[in-house]
């Protein structure tokens, strides 16, 4: 979800992230239960639509999508050759491979079109029934805080790689593990300071 | 005695066997003070005191009549407060966000936190970074970032802690310029010294103590001879 949302006024942008959301997880569903290569097919091209009706360009789509193919590569033979190497462990097969690319589209399409803070606000609204046993705004700030928290601690892993090779230690395990969980928690306690700066303590 | 500006009356605070500070007492009101001292001297956490992210083992510290200690709550909706880096007090995913989350604290409507959401990002440069990932930002854009996020609020009192340590020559001149221009009253630790020209107020920490307390050519002659 890092830098992922692609600002826009389309119809998906629009939507409520909390509908978003529901007819994500029906579609998983569907996408789930689909047996026939047709009905497949007719997914892939209301994906496409939809991608569309977004305006998300290949380009942006791609880098989502794409790493997904790499799994496929190895994944698809390895069913076929479970299946012996039939015609039904082709289809079968396929089926799988089309199933997990529609899916994961899907979802790539929602955190394309979503922002974090919409994302939050859907989580703090489905979590509203179990208010008197959970705090939704103090979970939704978790959620927030650990994608926000994800570069900052690959920046400290990337300074603490650079100091461990300019010392001549590339090797060591302790010169990367211990200034990286040193480094982090100075960063968490910072972190928890600001937070209480600006009133998350109210 | 008025209950207006910052008081530090009788403070002190130690920890173990460390003494940070030793028999503080001040009464800020000018509108631009500036702090210096040595490394370790405990200038931050005198700043730090003025929020009540920090409270003293003894004495008070009273922001405009709130007690920092028992009203640490208002005294936050009063002071707004700069840290040296500001990758640590950018707390959600990106710029507009990030902005928008100190007002969603303070339970406003969507439309009145859009509305002064985006006059802050405009007021500082921000707006075509708006949906941009906050670790994107260049050193000095997260920096203004840090600065709208905490005067979208509307505090009364901008405490900066070091804020242009981390920045470059033109950066620090574009921040340390947007601070002076604050109707606020502002309070800044720092080391870089051209930072505080024009201030009304200069204090300067040493091991725990105030040794100087006076207009800026008066402090930082008293802070230059301590260094030499």
């Amino acid at each position: 979800m890092i830098g992922l949302y692609r600002p826009g006024t389309s119809l998906l942008h629009r939507a409520p992230a909390l509908v978003k959301l529901g007819l994500l997880a029906v579609a998983m569903v569907l996408v789930g239960l689909v047996a026939d290569p047709l009905v497949l097919a007719g997914e892939f091209v209301v994906v496409v639509a939809l991608y569309a009706v977004a305006r998300i360009p290949p380009t942006a789509a791609w880098p989502q999508i794409g790493p997904i193919l790499w799994i496929l590569v190895f994944a698809v033979p390895v069913q076929v050759l479970v299946a012996g190497g039939s015609m039904a462990g082709w289809t079968t097969a396929g089926l799988m491979a089309g199933r997990l690319l529609v899916a994961v589209a899907l979802a790539a399409l929602f955190t394309l079109t979503t922002t974090v803070t919409a994302v939050l606000e859907a989580f703090q609204i489905l979590l509203r029934p179990f208010r008197r046993w959970v705090d939704a705004d103090r979970v939704g700030l978790l959620v927030a805080l650990t994608i926000r928290c994800i570069p900052l601690v690959a920046e400290i892993v990337r300074e603490v790689l650079d100091a461990r090779r300019a010392r001549g230690a590339q090797g060591s395990v302790v010169a990367l593990a211990v200034p990286v969980v040193v480094r982090s928690l100075y960063a968490a306690d910072a972190i928890g300071e600001a937070l209480a700066a600006r009133g998350l303590d109210d | 005695m008025t209950a207006a500006g910052i008081r530090f009356e009788g403070v002190s605070h130690g920890f173990d066997d460390n003494q940070v500070l030793k028999g503080i007492n001040l009464h800020l009101t000018e509108r631009r003070i500036g702090i210096v001292g040595a490394n370790g001297s405990g200038k931050s956490t005198l700043a730090r005191m003025i929020n009540g992210l920090v409270t003293p083992t003894s004495g008070t510290v009273t922001v405009n009549g709130l007690d920092v200690r028992r009203q640490a709550k208002l005294v936050r909706r009063e002071v707004g407060f700069i840290f040296t880096n500001p990758d640590n007090q950018i707390v959600m995913p990106t710029v507009q966000e990030d902005v928008a989350f100190t007002l969603r604290r303070r339970g406003l409507d969507a439309a009145e936190i859009a509305a002064r959401t985006a006059k802050a990002l405009d007021r500082f440069g921000l707006t075509a970074l708006a949906e941009r990932p906050a670790h994107r930002l260049s050193g000095g854009q997260k920096q203004l970032l840090a600065l709208a996020a905490v005067l979208v609020a509307g505090p009364s009192i901008v405490v900066a802690d070091e804020p242009t340590t981390l920045l470059d020559a033109r950066n620090t001149r574009l921040i340390t310029g947007l601070l002076v221009s604050l109707t606020q009253q502002v309070i800044v630790v720092t080391h870089d010294l051209d930072v505080l020209e024009g201030f009304d107020r200069v204090l300067v920490i040493d091991e725990g103590r105030v040794v100087a307390d006076d207009v800026p050519a008066a402090a930082l002659t008293a802070y230059l001879s301590l260094l030499s």
